[in-house]
């Protein structure tokens, strides 16, 4: 839990000194205004044997000089020259991206991103408003770039690159999800996503990084997946979840299968999904989805991770992890791929896989064999999300479901970013949930579909040694949540994305708690009415149905 | 502090010119040599600009998608907000560029006590936006009589519309009352709201007061300080047809106005209002949400970059694999027969 109790919090976000609350900071330039490190406001840097090893497996000295290094001292032991790897990165970044090109010019200031990020309505530091995080980086593009910089310096908003300036790269891109809300507003749709990611790409070439988002890369580069779960503990983990399963549904599943050559679809799905709860309620619900409709498929050990941890630090080691998916349905021989529920998985499928690693042109355009559907929006990547799978089957009537087993479950449902706004995926989870369960309340509309606030967590901030930012940075969404509790008394947050159900999670505990998360895919297995199936008197994690909350004999 | 020192660089331009337009020769130099130059360098520098960003590919189709997305056929398609097509991206951008929808879609939020966050309907940026650049368009659109002989009828309609209210004389322009009207308030909004001013820049309030002062002087000039009309538009037509002359007496409020319409030329290129030829390069609003049926090409793609290997994945782990009944590519070798173990030590 975060080391600021939640009483003391709420009073702190009202009340603290800050630009949200109308305080305006002392220093009248905000280039004044220093970084300074404090425990609990960073995040762990790379360990010295896991940035070794990725610079190994993917070399080019993207990620620096493998080291030991302190946030909090003032010696990181960058290399003699970081200063020209820093210039020379932004050079080369500007001459393959015209995004950060573009952005780094046009910007009128004009601040309406200002309150539309997360972190700044949290925290209601002036450096968490989008523009001025971006101004962290144009400063120096101006001193270095362009013109007028060089010539007027600090009067055109130029300044030069220092220790100082890196340090607040590394407090300020680490508070920024590349949750993209704010360029949903931008009259230039300057995406501040775009201008993170270059800014984290910069601070890998000076070994500048954080453990958080390396260690589960490197796992995810040796093992298949972020947990490192080796092949047989990954089947283990899987396979126990069929115990569950049985328990609830009196049915012993005999279609999960593993690497098998030859099968219709490759499953990918986040590894969190197999592991952690409650993701493992959702992966229950993909079992019962195929068992019910005989789907061919495998899941395979290797590619064992659809979240891309990689695609956090810079775009060449996104493709490199990336290209497992496309490596393995060859190696499988199958047809196409199937994805789970996981927000920044989809955002690199939906914007980037085929690119980097297609043309996917040994696989056939999905069509899903119950159905005939043919997933004309995947014709060329080959891949297909599970909300689009199975509302598609819901649409043809292809699943029998009962709705009132989510009975017990008034639900509401948080879009993930990347899938709202990196991939335009809005109605088909609440098609989805709205078949699936007789109580649906959404939550205020300008916290939904492309207006959604993010968990507060993403892009590798999910690590609790900065609980507290995580907390403020989530107060947005937990306050929507509130809303509808309050209002409808919502008791289940669905979504579809892993880092959500793993940090929402956190997030309701601390600010609503009552509120439980699950993804859409086990409110999806709880309807399903299986043949076979005993009477269910238990949802799947073993909670009482509605009505069935005074049988002792539930469990 | 950047408020003033814009306020003073602008008011310096303004004493420039008119104390040179005074000196022998000035008015040649601020009436035709300086708003020739500040012409070729705002064409040099704006063309240059663009070719700048337009050599940068785009590598990956990033677009923002603000609606749903093209999906199974009876799921309805934001076909504006999240185009799938170049006829819903065009659309999109038009919508962008003629009415500032993203800004449109502003809210305000607030913090109150629970916490709790409220979040407000907020169009006065948008609106005032609105107004400050089609009052400009009109604006620039009426004095292109001043390059024109004779003068296009759309013109004299314009100049009628825009005169409609036919008060005082000469006749007031309803887009000067917009247009100074809007940029006081993009100037108080600049200066009144904490977080906008904290963002602030010179690079902000120049361009305001520079706008500002143009607006003031060319107003000024209309309604308040006669000039030689016939002889200011024989320059104009003359600059326009590359034969200038300056014949007679002309005022120098022109000249001021003149010289700051030239500094706005040569300083665009290289500043934020760049933003007029950077909105059509946008790859978050210019791109169809089309990446999974189409794919979309990064020239700089590193073929070089591979995934680690299946085979290495299996020779690391294909013990556990066969005992886990986990199907391999390659079965395990035999084991040789138990090598004497080591003397344990």
């Amino acid at each position: 839990m975060a080391d600021t109790k939640v009483d003391q919090m709420s009073v702190s976000v009202v009340e603290g000194p800050s630009l949200m609350t109308g305080a305006v900071p002392k220093q009248d330039d905000w280039m004044d205004v220093p970084a300074v490190f404090k425990p609990g406001n960073y995040c762990y840097p790379g360990k010295e044997s896991i940035v070794a090893y990725i610079d190994k497996n993917l070399p080019g000295g993207l990620f620096g000089e493998p080291r030991t290094w302190e946030v909090e001292s003032d010696d990181w032991k960058l290399p003699e020259n970081w200063k020209e790897i820093i210039i020379q990165g932004m050079k080369d970044r500007l001459d393959k991206f015209r995004s950060f090109k573009v952005f780094m010019d046009c910007c009128v200031r004009c601040g309406a991103c200002a309150d539309k990020c997360h972190f700044f309505l949290g925290t209601g530091d002036p450096k968490n408003m989008p523009v001025l995080r971006a101004e962290l980086l144009r400063s120096v593009y101006r001193n270095d770039f362009t013109k007028a910089g060089k010539i007027l310096g600090r009067l055109a908003g130029a300044r030069e690159m220092t220790f100082g300036v890196l340090k607040e790269w590394f407090m300020y891109f680490y508070q920024c999800t590349e949750c993209r809300r704010c360029s949903v507003f931008c009259p230039y749709g300057i995406d501040t996503a775009e201008i993170t990611m270059m800014a984290r790409e910069l601070l890998h070439l000076v070994g500048v990084n954080t453990n958080w988002i390396l260690e589960p890369a490197s796992n995810s580069n040796r093992t298949g997946n972020h947990l490192g779960l080796q092949p047989h503990t990954f089947k283990e983990n899987a396979e126990f979840l069929l115990d569950d399963i049985e328990e609830v549904t009196g049915l012993r599943l005999n279609s999960l299968n593993f690497n098998r050559k030859g099968a219709e679809v490759l499953f990918v799905i986040p590894s969190a999904d197999v592991f952690a709860d409650p993701g493992i309620f959702t992966f229950m619900g993909y079992l019962l989805l195929f068992e019910h409709i005989g789907l061919d498929y495998t899941i395979s050990t290797y590619s064992s991770e659809g979240g891309n941890f990689g695609s956090f630090t810079n775009n060449e080691l996104m493709k490199k992890l990336n290209g497992k998916m496309y490596a393995e349905a060859k190696r499988l021989g199958v047809k196409w791929i199937l994805g789970g529920e996981c927000g920044h998985m989809w955002r690199v499928i939906h914007q980037y896989m085929d690119t980097m690693n297609g043309p996917a042109d040994f696989l056939e355009v999905p069509k899903s064999p119950i159905t005939g559907t043919v997933f004309e929006n995947a014709a060329s990547s080959k891949m297909v999300h599970i909300s689009e799978f199975t509302a598609d089957l819901i649409k043809h009537g292809k699943l029998k479901l009962d709705p009132s087993r989510n009975d017990h479950r008034i639900v509401t449902f948080h879009d993930s970013c990347n899938p709202a706004r990196g991939m335009g995926l809005l109605d088909e989870p609440r098609y989805i949930i709205k078949n699936v369960c007789n109580n649906f309340h959404e939550m205020p509309e300008n916290t939904i579909r492309e207006q959604t606030f993010c968990c507060g967590s993403g892009t590798g901030l999910n690590t609790g040694e900065i609980m507290d930012l995580r907390m403020r940075g989530g107060l947005p969404r937990a306050n929507a949540v509130k809303h509808v509790r309050d209002k409808h008394g919502v008791n289940m947050l669905s979504c579809v994305c892993a880092i959500d159900r793993a940090t929402l999670l956190a997030l309701m505990g601390y600010w609503n708690p009552g509120v439980e998360v699950c993804g859409v895919s086990e409110l999806v297995g709880n309807a399903l009415i299986m043949e076979g199936e005993k009477e269910r008197d238990s949802g799947l994690r073993f909670e009482p149905l509605a009505g069935m909350e005074g049988d002792d004999n539930a469990v | 502090m950047r408020v003033l020192k814009s306020l003073l660089i602008v008011l310096a331009l303004v004493l420039v010119a008119l104390l040179g337009a005074e000196i022998p020769g000035g008015s040649i130099l601020f009436g035709i040599v300086i708003p020739y130059v500040a012409l070729f360098v705002f064409v040099i520098g704006f063309v240059g600009k663009v070719l700048g960003w337009a050599k940068s590919p785009v590598p990956f189709r990033i677009p923002t998608t603000c609606g749903q997305a093209n999906s199974l056929p009876w799921i309805k398609q934001n076909k504006l907000d999240c185009p799938s097509t170049t006829a819903g991206v065009i659309g999109r951008m038009l919508l962008e560029v003629f009415t500032f929808r993203s800004l449109f879609r502003n809210t305000k939020a607030e913090i109150v006590d629970g916490p709790k966050l409220a979040y407000g309907s907020s169009k006065y940026l948008w609106l005032f936006s609105l107004m400050f650049h089609y009052a400009f368009l009109v604006i620039l659109l009426r004095h292109l009589r001043l390059f024109t002989n004779p003068m296009p009828a759309f013109l004299a309609a314009l100049e009628f519309g825009d005169g409609l209210l036919q008060v005082g004389a000469p006749v007031l322009y309803q887009s000067d009352i917009v247009f100074i009207l809007a940029l006081s308030f993009l100037f108080l909004r600049r200066v009144i709201m904490p977080q906008v001013r904290y963002i602030s820049l010179v690079n902000d309030y120049f361009p305001l007061f520079l706008i500002l002062g143009i607006g003031i002087t060319g107003i000024l000039m209309r309604y308040f300080i006669r000039v030689d009309v016939v002889n200011i538009k024989q320059l104009t037509v003359g600059l326009a047809t590359f034969s200038p002359v300056i014949i007679g007496q002309i005022g120098s409020i022109f000249f001021v106005h003149i010289f700051l319409v030239s500094v706005l030329l040569a300083y665009f290129p290289y500043s934020k209002l760049m933003h007029a030829g950077g909105i059509f390069l946008s790859p978050t609003r210019n791109l169809a949400n089309n990446s999974r049926m189409v794919r979309h090409i990064n020239p700089w793609n590193d073929p070089n970059i591979k995934p680690h290997s299946y085979a290495g994945y299996e020779d690391e782990f294909r013990e556990f694999m066969v005992d886990a009944g986990l199907p391999v590519e390659k079965e395990l070798e035999p084991q040789p027969e138990a090598e004497q173990a080591p003397a344990e030590s």
